[in-house]
C-alpha cells in the first residue's frame, strides 16, 4: 500500500503540509506531493477537504484472514509481587470483565508463581477462570518462562483479547508473546472499547509524548493484544461468593537462558510508592528548595500520599531521582495529583496528565499547568499549602502531629 | 565482540502537537534526531568496544533521510552502519519493524544487540524484546548498567519499579537500555571526518532474504484508525480570591467528589 495524491482533485491549498508528522508532503508544481519520508501513518488522509489524498492498495497484498471466530473469550495476564496479585491484576480484571461482557463471553486471569487464595481473590473480582501455576520459581520474573506459559496457553484456549499491564514486567514479555503468535501489541493504552458489529478491540492510548490520542485496531490477527496503562482501568464489583474455576497448569519447561541472580529492593529515604499511591504532592522549581519539600511532606502525609518532583527540582538536588515524574521520570496516575510551583513543561505533563484531578498551585496565572488542572489555585504556595494541610488535618480531626 | 546498536530517527516530539478544531498536527519545524535513548545504546555498544574490542554497527530501517542518523552515530564511535530503506518497507508497525530488524541482524551477526528501551515518537518499547523473539535469542528490558561481559556470558543490573534485577545471559543477547546507563559522548572530530567518508550500506528486502508478507504495511497486524487531540478538560476551575477563599473553595469541591 502506498498514499498517493489525486492530482486532478488536488487544490494546492495546503492543508494538509502540517498534517504529516513526517514531512512527507511538499507542494511541487503546484500540487501535493508525497515524498519518499512517507511513513504511510495516514495521518494525512481525512484532511484534504477536496478528498484528493487516498491509500492505495496493490494487488494482493491483503493478508490471508485468519479464521477469527475460532477464538473467543478475554484473558488477561494477572502479576504478582513476592506470590500477591499486585493493583493492576485487579484493573486488568474489571476492564476485561467489562469488555467480556459487553462480548458477551468469559474472563480468564492467568496467575504465574502465586497460590490457590489468590486465584479465588481474582475470581471474586470477576474472574471466571484462572489458570494458576503455583511453581515457586515463577514468583521471580523471568521473560523466557513467562513467555512460554503464556503463549502455549493462548495457543490453547485461543482468547480473542489477551491484556497485561504496562508495566516493567509486562511490557518486557509481552511483545515475545505476541511476536511468537505473529500477531499485533498495542502499547501502554489507556482506553479500551469494543465495536459490536465485528467485535473489533478500539485499542486507545498516548502518542508523540502525549500530544496526540491514537486508536489503534487489530482487524485481521487474533489474539488482539494490547498492555494497559496501570491506574486507569477500574476495578470491578468483590462479591465474596462469585463462583469461578482455577485450573492448575504445570511448569513443563525450565531452560532458561537468562537468571535473575539477585534481587535489590532500593527505597528512598522516604518510602516513594509513586506508582501504587492515591494522592501524589509534587514540588517544582518553585519549591525553592529542599526545606520547601518539607511543607510538601507534610501535606502528603496528612492526605495519605506520597511527594514527587519535576525534573527541575531532581536538577537542583532537593531531592533524589526516584521522586522524578516526567518524560525521563516515573508515569504517575494517582487520584489527586497537586502540583506545587512546576510550571508544566510537556515533559513534565507527559508523566501525570491521566492523573484523575489535578490541582495546580503557582503563583503565575498563566502557567502551563492550568491548562491540564482541574483545579488552580493561583498564589504563593508557601502560603497555600501550609493552609490546606491545617484545613484537612481539621477535617480530618487530626490534632496532633 | 559483534555489536549492532539499532537506531531509530524520530521526530522531536516535545515539539508535535494537535490542533483540537481540526484534529490535525501542527508541526513548525520539527527536527529529525536520532531517538534519545538510542544515544545510550549506541554509547554502551563504543564503550564495549573499547573495553574488549570487536565492531560496532548501527542498524537503522527507516527513508532513506535515516542516513543523517547514522552518519551521526559513525560521529559519535560507530564502525560501520547499514540502512534497510525500500518502499517495501514503509507502514510497518512494530511486528514488522522487529522482523525486518531481524532478518538483516541475522544477516550481519551479532553477539550483543543493543537498543533503547522505547523511541519516543511511539513509546512502545516493543521492537527491542519482538527483535530477540525472531531471532531466537534472550533479551533483558532497561538494563541500566553493565557489571561483566565476555565471550558468551553477560551480566547486567536491569531497572525495575521498586528497585533492580541482577541478570545474568548467554550471548547472542539483545539489551534494550535505559538512561542511567551512561552519558553519551558528543561526536570526536575524528569521528566527523569517519562520518562524511563513510559509505553507507543500503539493504532492501530481498538482500536480507525477508518474506514480502510480512514486512511493511502488509506484515503489520495494528493499524491506526484515527487520531485525535486529549480531552481537555472542560470541568477546570481556576479559584480566585485570597489564599484562605481559594483554599476553601478546593476543599468544598474536593468533599463534593467525596474525595477528602
Ligand atoms: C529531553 C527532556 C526530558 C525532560 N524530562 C523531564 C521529566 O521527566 N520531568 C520533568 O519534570 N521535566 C523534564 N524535563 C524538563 C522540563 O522541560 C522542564 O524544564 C521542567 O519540568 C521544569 O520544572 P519546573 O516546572 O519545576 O520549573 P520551572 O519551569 O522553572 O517552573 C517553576 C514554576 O514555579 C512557580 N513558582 C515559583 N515560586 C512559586 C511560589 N512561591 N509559589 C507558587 N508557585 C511558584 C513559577 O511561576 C513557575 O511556573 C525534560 C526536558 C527535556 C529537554
Ligand atoms: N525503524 C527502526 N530502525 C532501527 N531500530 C529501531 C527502529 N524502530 C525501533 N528501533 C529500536 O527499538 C527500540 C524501541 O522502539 P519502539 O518499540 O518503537 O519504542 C528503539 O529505541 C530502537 O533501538
Amino acid at each position: 500500500m502506498y498514499i498517493r495524491v489525486n492530482r486532478d482533485k488536488c487544490t494546492g491549498c495546503e492543508e494538509c503540509l502540517n498534517s504529516c508528522p513526517y514531512d512527507a508532503i511538499e507542494i511541487r508544481e503546484g500540487r501535493a506531493f508525497i515524498n519518499e519520508y512517507c511513513q504511510m501513518c495516514r495521518l494525512c488522509l481525512d484532511v484534504c477537504p477536496e478528498g484528493a489524498i487516498k491509500e492505495v492498495m496493490e494487488e494482493g497484498e491483503k493478508a490471508e484472514a485468519i479464521s477469527k471466530d475460532d477464538y473467543r473469550g478475554v484473558m488477561v495476564f494477572a502479576e504478582q509481587r513476592d506470590g500477591m496479585p499486585v493493583n493492576v491484576a485487579y484493573e486488568l480484571i474489571g476492564a476485561g470483565r467489562r469488555l467480556a461482557d459487553e462480548l458477551g463471553t468469559d474472563l480468564s486471569a492467568v496467575l504465574l508463581g502465586s497460590d490457590e487464595a489468590s486465584a479465588i481473590e481474582l475470581i471474586r473480582w470477576g474472574a471466571d477462570r484462572v489458570y494458576l501455576c503455583t511453581d515457586q520459581s515463577l514468583r521471580v520474573f523471568n521473560d523466557e518462562l513467562y513467555t512460554h506459559l503464556l503463549s502455549e496457553l493462548i495457543r490453547e484456549r485461543k482468547p480473542e483479547i489477551v491484556l497485561a499491564g504496562a508495566t516493567p514486567i509486562g511490557r518486557s514479555f509481552i511483545p515475545r508473546v505476541a511476536a511468537r503468535l505473529g500477531t499485533g501489541l498495542t502499547a501502554d493504552c489507556t482506553s479500551l472499547q469494543i465495536e459490536k458489529e465485528d467485535r473489533a478491540l478500539l485499542q486507545i492510548r498516548p502518542a508523540f509524548g502525549g500530544n496526540i490520542m491514537a486508536t489503534i485496531i487489530c482487524p485481521d490477527h487474533r489474539p488482539q493484544m494490547a498492555t494497559v496503562r496501570p491506574r486507569v482501568m477500574k476495578r470491578g464489583e468483590y462479591k465474596e461468593d462469585r463462583e469461578g474455576e482455577v485450573i492448575n497448569i504445570d511448569l513443563d519447561h525450565t531452560t532458561t537462558r537468562t537468571k535473575v541472580i539477585d534481587t535489590v529492593k532500593e527505597v528512598s529515604d522516604v518510602m516513594v510508592n509513586l506508582h501504587e499511591a492515591d494522592v501524589i504532592v509534587a514540588g517544582g522549581r518553585g519549591v525553592g528548595g529542599p526545606e520547601g519539600f518539607k511543607v510538601l511532606h507534610e501535606l502528603a502525609r496528612v492526605m495519605g500520599g506520597a511527594v514527587g518532583a519535576s525534573r527541575a527540582a531532581v536538577d537542583e538536588g532537593w531531592i533524589p531521582y526516584s521522586h522524578q515524574i516526567g518524560q525521563t521520570g516515573k508515569t504517575v496516575c494517582p487520584r489527586i495529583y497537586i502540583a506545587c510551583g512546576i510550571s508544566g513543561a510537556v515533559q513534565h505533563l507527559v508523566g501525570m496528565q491521566s492523573s484523575d484531578i489535578i490541582i495546580a498551585i503557582n503563583k503565575n496565572p498563566e502557567a502551563p499547568i492550568f491548562n491540564v488542572a482541574t483545579y488552580g489555585l493561583v498564589g504563593d504556595l508557601f502560603e497555600i499549602v501550609p493552609l490546606l494541610t491545617r484545613k484537612i488535618k481539621e477535617l480530618k480531626g487530626i490534632t496532633k502531629d | 565482540m559483534d555489536i549492532i546498536v539499532c537506531i531509530k530517527q524520530v521526530p522531536d516530539t516535545s515539539e508535535v502537537k494537535i490542533n483540537p478544531e481540526t484534529n490535525t498536527l501542527i508541526r513548525e519545524g520539527v527536527k529529525s534526531i536520532i531517538n534519545p535513548y538510542d544515544l545510550h545504546a549506541l554509547e554502551a555498544g563504543v564503550q564495549i568496544k573499547e573495553a574488549v574490542g570487536g565492531r560496532v554497527t548501527v542498524l537503522s530501517m527507516g527513508p532513506p533521510q535515516a542516513e543523517e542518523a547514522l552518519r551521526e552515530a559513525i560521529s559519535r564511535g560507530a564502525d560501520e552502519a547499514v540502512l534497510l530503506t525500500d518502499r517495501a518497507f514503509a507502514g510497518s508497525d512494530t511486528l514488522a519493524t522487529s522482523y525486518t530488524l531481524a532478518r538483516a541482524i541475522d544477516h550481519i551477526g551479532a553477539d550483543i544487540i543493543l537498543c533503547g528501551k522505547q523511541a519516543i515518537d511511539g513509546d512502545t518499547a516493543q521492537v527491542g524484546p519482538e527483535t530477540a523473539e525472531f531471532l531466537n535469542i534472550p533479551h533483558i528490558s532497561y538494563v541500566r548498567k553493565i557489571e561483566e561481559i565476555r565471550d558468551g556470558y553477560i551480566r547486567v543490573e536491569r531497572l525495575m519499579e521498586e528497585g533492580y534485577d541482577v541478570v545474568e545471559s548467554s550471548t547472542p543477547v539483545l539489551l534494550t537500555v535505559v538512561k542511567e546507563l551512561n552519558e553519551p559522548r558528543l561526536p570526536s572530530l575524528k569521528g566527523k571526518m569517519a562520518a562524511k567518508k563513510a559509505q553507507i550500506k543500503r539493504l532492501g528486502p530481498s538482500d536480507i532474504g525477508a518474506d514480502e508478507a510480512r514486512i511493511g504495511l502488509r506484515g503489520s497486524p495494528t493499524q491506526v484508525k484515527n487520531i485525535f487531540a486529549p480531552e481537555a478538560k472542560t470541568d477546570r476551575r481556576i479559584f480566585t480570591g485570597t489564599p484562605e477563599e481559594q483554599v476553601d473553595a478546593l476543599i468544598q469541591e474536593l468533599r463534593g467528589i467525596r474525595c477528602i
